[in-house]
């Protein structure tokens, strides 16, 4: 049979096996492993004498300690809202002016706007507020429909062409796509509308501006006015100054007139509570700034 | 190669093969409506593809007896480049979806190109794939030395090394095409999972029939965990699996389980395999590649003993750990928990015996890359089990769970422990298979180790980083009692974090290439003269001079 031998370097017995010229040293063993083995062993007895642990049919042990985590985070969450409730019974009370007026409730309503605005809103407005290709900017005080409270706790509320009943509407005809214009008077209406708000554009492209004006007057200013300085009734952009959802180049004003424009935004009122859709039209309003 | 098998396996491989072949064609003209077809095609492909392997050496002539007096290798050799190429393609898909985190716009707009369906590509290239392969191949080595035995036929490892491939074939081309059970570790469709049940059963008998052959009188550590590897995940696979099609001309199935139970399952098979594929497996191979290449004996047999055992024992019960916080219900999670700490002892005890088996060899530790490999995955390996062993207490879990600290943790163990004992087995075997004196290059193998070690750190540091922040984001409270950031916050503090996993992941991944690159040198190279140091056991029948040389 097998002979151990000396490792002279550990002084310990090898077992006298060997493989492919692997050997084993029969060293026994370390009092540690033992002790670590034993402890964590003890821990787990005394954890599951004080914790829900083993199934016993149709029920389990219960534990000592009648820890349950459900019921914990129920009466966690229970209690979590409580304290909310101090300042939120206090936001869905009042009215606007007055939360306003009170400096540490638009403290809460930054704090809690900022994580609403994250969460539900920055997808598209961004996380600045300033919006992107297709979303307008929050952070100016450039309204589409209005910039008092109301108007705007509304728009959140049903949305924007969202297919809720009380939610806004609003439609550009795609002019070119549908032939109610021609590509030339969809061309000339584009410069016009450039020159709007660039007054170089009226002056090197006069005659095509001046065309413009004619389709313009003829097909635009129901909803846009006839100064182009948009209707919020109607949600109808204002054309005059820098601020574009869409883009101010050519491509982008002419892509509009072309294929109209039909943007959308979602109903909230059966996501957020009312009381969150308040906090976000406050923090919305706090965050607009005039340009 | 084929003319390597005697010609009654030429005509088994031909036939099934050709039942190979017929399967797929069946899947293709029946499931033309469906993407089992798809399947189909590519079974059918791969078949005809070993046809015209199989017919290429088919009138060989029969090969000489003296074949059963060395072990056979060829399967090994084959898995080995195989595992090499499965490395860089899994690495790269990994480190794509890590920029792809980094920079979510940097992608095609094509369904296959998508996060979704790139990330089961990189686990399962990288776990299955390249580890498979590369547990495949090195138990065949150490099965035949350690029992001193060849395999009992030469067809059986061909069928298992072929049959697993085309099982990572099916399975990763598959996701690309939006086929998968949603089973995360385990997304293959039913088809695909029989294949394999068919391939890991054979595999299993393989090495059994290789131990009843051993002239050694025990049988040692390193196939107690090979063996453990094979049997587990064989059942493993087996349970979680179970799913009814929805015909069978259809690549859709549902599982068998559903609800808390169908997650428990799953997750019960997805720490397993952790267990058994992961760890299992590998410390079959630290067991035999370690102390072979330090030349020295393992530092405790006892220790062994009880490492195993435990393992074994400890980490069947684990799996809940995996679902702290969810619909299971809480004493299950009690269970997995304690269970979990205790795991930790076993763990520890074979990392330390990996690491105490190195007494006396430091100063080779010093001066040869390929033992260093080894030595700092049974570092990577202790240090992963103690953070497992953390995290699976509840306390912590609620932290860690859902971030990226669970990533950082899945590649100290991947990275770490997993890739870096292969690359040590792999550079330790490739000489001595190909008769050469030693790599094409060990400054090449020391540049590898340099860019995996550099490159698991700043992965692993980074994750950890990325993680704990996005866990503490998520639980800080302001003063009025909301949370305090929004979840793009989170991702605006973890950028940074990303980029720096995808550099650490690209050095990593780098550093395969090389590896790949000096294999390859070392195969090509001309055959020199076998090292004289260190001789392999002798075969029974063998006469002395023909032995193989050792590695
Ligand atoms: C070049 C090296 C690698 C890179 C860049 C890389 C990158 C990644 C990335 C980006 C993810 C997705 C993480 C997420 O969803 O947040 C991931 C997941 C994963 N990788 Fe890797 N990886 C690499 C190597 C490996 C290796 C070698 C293995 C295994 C042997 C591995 C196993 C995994 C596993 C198991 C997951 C899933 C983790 C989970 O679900 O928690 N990776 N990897
Ligand atoms: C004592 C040993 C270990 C314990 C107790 C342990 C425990 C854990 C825990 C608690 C998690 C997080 C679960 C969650 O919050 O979702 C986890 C995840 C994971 N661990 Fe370990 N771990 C151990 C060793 C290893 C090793 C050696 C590896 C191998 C490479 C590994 C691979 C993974 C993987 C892949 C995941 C991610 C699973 C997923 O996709 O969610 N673990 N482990």
């Amino acid at each position: 049979m097998s002979v151990g031998e000396r490792d002279p370097l550990t002084g310990h017995m090898t077992t006298g096996h060997e493989w492919n010229g692997i050997k084993e040293l029969n060293t026994p063993v370390p009092w540690p492993v033992w002790f670590f083995l034993i402890a964590t062993a003890l821990f787990g007895i005394v954890y599951w004498v004080l914790m829900p642990a083993w199934p016993t049919g149709r029920s389990y042990t219960k534990g000592l300690l009648g820890a349950d985590a459900r019921s914990a985070v129920t009466e966690k969450v229970k209690q979590a809202q409580l304290e909310r409730s101090e300042w939120t019974r206090r936001i869905a009370g009042l009215d606007y002016a007055a939360i306003q007026a009170d400096p540490q409730l638009m403290q809460a309503v930054r704090e809690r706007g900022h994580v609403l605005f994250g969460d539900n809103c920055a997808a598209c407005h961004g996380a600045n507020a300033k919006g992107g290709p297709g979303y307008p900017d929050l952070a100016d005080t450039d309204w589409l429909w209005g910039g008092t409270p109301d108007a705007i706790a509304h728009t959140i509320a049903y949305g924007v062409n969202s297919g809720h009943p009380e939610g806004r509407v609003s439609q550009m005809l795609a002019f070119g796509r549908d032939q109610i214009l021609t590509n030339d008077q969809v061309l000339a209406v584009t410069d016009y509308v450039r020159s709007l708000s660039d007054p170089a554009v009226a002056k090197r492209a006069a005659r095509s501006v001046a065309a413009g004006k004619a389709v313009f007057d003829a097909n635009c200013t129901v909803c846009h006015g006839d100064d182009g300085r948009g209707s919020q009734a109607l949600g109808a952009p204002n054309l005059t100054d820098k601020a574009w959802i869409f883009g101010g180049d050519i491509s982008a004003i002419y892509t509009s007139i072309h294929n109209g424009r039909q943007g959308q935004m979602p109903a909230w009122n059966e996501r957020l509570s009312d009381t969150d859709r308040k906090i976000l039209t406050l923090y919305v309003l706090d965050r607009a700034v005039a340009k | 190669m084929v003319s390597e098998l005697t010609v009654a396996e030429r005509e088994r491989a031909m036939g099934i093969t050709g039942l190979l072949a017929l399967c797929g064609m069946i899947m293709a003209i029946g499931g033309s409506n469906d993407p089992l077809g798809v399947h189909g095609f590519i079974v059918l492909l791969f078949a005809v593809a070993m046809l015209f392997v199989v017919a290429s050496g088919y009138f060989a002539p029969e090969p000489p007896e003296s074949r059963l007096q060395s072990y056979y290798d060829s399967p090994t050799k084959a898995g080995i480049v195989i595992a090499m190429v499965w490395a860089v393609f899994g690495m790269f898909i990994g480190d794509w979806v890590a920029w792809l985190l980094a920079y979510p716009e940097l992608t095609f707009d094509a369904a296959w190109a998508s996060f979704g369906r790139l990330r089961p590509v990189h686990t399962t290239g990288v776990i299955f794939a390249f580890g498979g392969n590369a547990l495949i191949a090195t138990s065949f080595h150490v099965m035949q030395r350690t029992s001193r035995a060849r395999m009992p036929d030469q067809f059986s490892p061909w069928f298992v090394l072929m049959g697993y491939n085309l099982f990572c074939i099916l399975a990763i081309s598959g996701y690309f095409i939006g086929i998968t059970q949603s089973k995360e570790y385990a997304e293959p469709e039913w088809y695909a999972d029989v294949w394999l049940v068919i391939v890991w059963v054979t595999y299993f008998i393989l090495y059994i029939r290789t131990l009843m052959r051993r002239k050694e009188p025990h049988i040692y550590v390193a196939n107690w965990y090979y063996l453990a590897f094979i049997l587990v995940v064989a059942i493993l696979h087996i349970v979680n699996g179970l799913a009814v099609p929805v015909s069978f001309l259809s690549a859709k199935s549902y599982s068998l389980f559903s609800g808390v139970q169908d997650a428990m399952t799953q997750w019960w098979y997805g720490h397993n395999a952790v267990a058994f594929f992961l760890t299992a497996g590998f410390l079959g191979m630290l067991y035999y590649y370690l102390p072979k290449r330090a030349e020295r004996p393992i530092y405790s047999y006892r220790m062994s003993i009880v490492g195993f055992w435990g393992i074994t024992f400890f980490y069947m019960w684990a799996g809940s750990h995996h679902l702290h916080f969810t619909a299971l219900p809480q004493w299950v999670q009690t269970l997995g928990m304690t269970f979990s700490l205790t795991l930790l002892v076993p763990s520890w005890i074979a990392a330390a015996n990996a690491l105490l088996t190195l007494n006396g060899a430091w100063d080779k530790v010093r001066d040869d890359a390929t033992l260093r490999f080894m030595m700092i995955a049974a570092v990577f390996y202790g240090l992963s089990t103690f953070e497992g062993s953390f995290m699976a207490i509840r306390a912590v879990n609620s932290l860690s769970h859902y971030t990226d600290w669970t990533v950082g943790h899945v590649h100290a163990g991947a990275l770490g422990w997993v890739a870096m004992i292969i690359f040590g087995a792999f550079y330790a075997t490739v000489p001595s298979l190909w008769k050469r004196k030693r790599m094409y290059s060990p400054a090449l193998v020391e540049v590898h180790f340099w860019l995996a070690l550099a490159g698991t750190l700043v992965y692993v540091f980074a994750m950890w980083n990325s993680g704990i922040i996005q866990g503490l984001m998520w639980r800080t409270y302001t003063e009025s009692g909301t949370l305090a950031y929004s979840f793009t916050d989170t991702l605006v503090a973890m950028h940074p974090y990303y980029i720096a996993r995808a550099v650490g992941g690209l050095l990593f991944l780098l550093g395969a290439i090389v590896g790949c690159y000096n294999i390859w040198m070392t195969i090509r190279h001309d055959a020199e003269a076998p090292r004289a140091t260190g001789q392999e056991t002798p075969l029974p029948a063998a006469p002395a001079p023909s032995l193989q040389p050792a590695e």
